[in-house]
């Protein structure tokens, strides 16, 4: 694990670089398939960089209004670099009305626009799985398979490594599934559906899970929650050509 | 394809995911783990979000002596600092108005002095500008910053009520607002 680089007095975050590095490349694809798609990359490119800025915005928000007194006496702190100040959730609800909002009012259509989305997002997910393993964090259950490594004072499994390498599956498999110019959205739902079966599986090998009453993993139900949904849409969005 | 043929497709479809969503169902009560429910899973101490703090005895500025173990119960910030960094200096009216703000609801914060990188006099003088009132620790052969594996100064550890690390913060300098935020939300995950 290699979660910091000092260069003179400059402290670099390995695990922040690699998601920059994942953002770039993401972006790269997303504006690629686009073009396949016969949309307009600067148009695609520009829904993502909105809808993230307005998705850290509302992640920091979202964390100020659980202090509201606090926030509210010294409002210059909602500017602060300091990425634990975040609320994910909030993150996520704020950028994805924010899409819904921009789709509509740039008048592109959802679902060849998710298509396009979907191998930049798959590729995305190999870096935060290669940013858990510079960072260490995501990190296993004590373990005494072959194959542990010593982490945190203890042995434990792989799960960072895990993750990566279903990740890249996950992109392979997605690359190698061109979507069709008309776009059914299925593409997409096979990433979200996919990456999140990922998560309820490996869920169960994690040492950082949080526990709901009755010794459910938080991340599990939601992951659940996820790949229903998601099988939902697939079968309401389904031609039978694409099956 | 024939037209019979669709249903058969669509229902061998269905079939799948009814099957899949079967499997997570199944997959989520097979790895619950009840006796998991507000501890972590590992009882190993490290210094990291989730462990149990390592525990440390040091001496302090003003000749005393203190045990992180011995703090348990109490909301514990642990600062590592030396009087060269300029963040810690930053910060440091931030942690001191901190302290004066909850000393009484229980939270307590170390200022952890990596005293092998520094000078005793000099950290006497930092205490004195500005008027330090929480505890000074002295980690005379810097085992301790050893300890914590740290990479960067400051950096400060949130530790609950139960001797778990829920934020790490390396760098600075932090404001009054985010280290106020952090208590607040270890007082409420106490209450």
């Amino acid at each position: 694990m290699f979660p910091y680089l000092r260069l003179g007095p400059l402290l670099i975050q390995m695990p922040l670089l690699a998601l920059l590095i994942g953002l770039w490349a993401g972006m790269s694809l997303v504006e690629r398939d686009a073009k396949r798609l016969e949309m307009d990359p600067s148009r695609v490119g520009n829904l993502i960089t909105y809808s993230l800025v307005a998705g850290i915005i509302g992640a920091r928000l979202g964390y100020a209004l659980r202090f509201p007194s606090l926030y509210a006496s010294k409002p210059v702190s909602l500017l602060a670099l300091t990425p634990t100040t975040l609320l994910p959730f909030m993150g996520l609800l704020v950028g994805a009305i924010t899409f819904w909002i921009l789709i509509d009012r740039e008048n592109l259509s959802l679902r060849p626009t998710l298509d396009a989305l979907a191998p930049g997002l798959a590729l995305f997910m190999v870096f935060v799985g290669i940013a858990h393993v510079l960072s260490g964090d995501a990190y296993g259950a004590p373990a005494n398979v072959p194959w542990a490594i010593r982490l945190w004072n203890d042995y434990r499994h792989p799960t960072q490594f895990y993750e990566t390498l279903i990740a890249l599956t996950i992109f392979t498999v997605v690359c190698g599934r061109y979507p069709k110019p008309e776009g059914a959205g299925l593409n997409f739902l096979l990433v979200v559906v996919l990456t999140s079966a990922s998560r309820l599986f490996l869920e169960a090998f994690r040492g950082d899970s949080v526990f709901l009453p009755g010794g459910f993993r938080e991340a599990q139900l939601i992951a659940a929650a996820v790949t229903g949904g998601g099988f939902y849409w697939m079968r309401k969005w389904m031609n039978i050509e694409s099956i | 394809m024939t037209e019979s043929d669709i249903p058969s497709r669509k229902r061998r479809w269905e079939i799948v995911m009814v099957a899949s969503l079967a499997v997570t169902v199944l997959w989520t009560f097979y790895s619950r783990v009840p006796s998991a429910v507000g501890a972590p899973l590992s009882s190993s101490p490290s210094p990291r979000e989730g462990f149990f703090a390592p525990d440390f005895t040091l001496d302090t500025l003003d000749g005393g002596r203190v045990a992180l173990s011995e703090l348990r119960g109490n909301i514990v910030v642990v600062n590592f600092w030396t009087t060269w960094c300029p963040p810690c200096r930053e910060e440091t009216p931030a942690l001191e108005a901190s302290y004066e703000a909850y000393k009484d609801s229980g939270v307590i914060i170390l200022g952890l002095n990596l005293t092998d990188q520094d000078s005793l006099t000099q950290v006497e003088a930092f205490a004195k500008e500005f008027g330090l009132t929480y505890p000074i620790l002295l980690d005379r052969d810097g085992s301790v910053g050893l300890m914590y594996q740290l990479n960067g100064l400051p950096t400060t550890f949130f530790v609950n009520r139960e001797g778990i690390i829920r934020t790490v913060v390396v760098g600075g300098p932090m404001s009054e607002t985010f280290i106020h935020s952090k208590i607040e939300a270890l007082l409420k995950e106490s209450k």
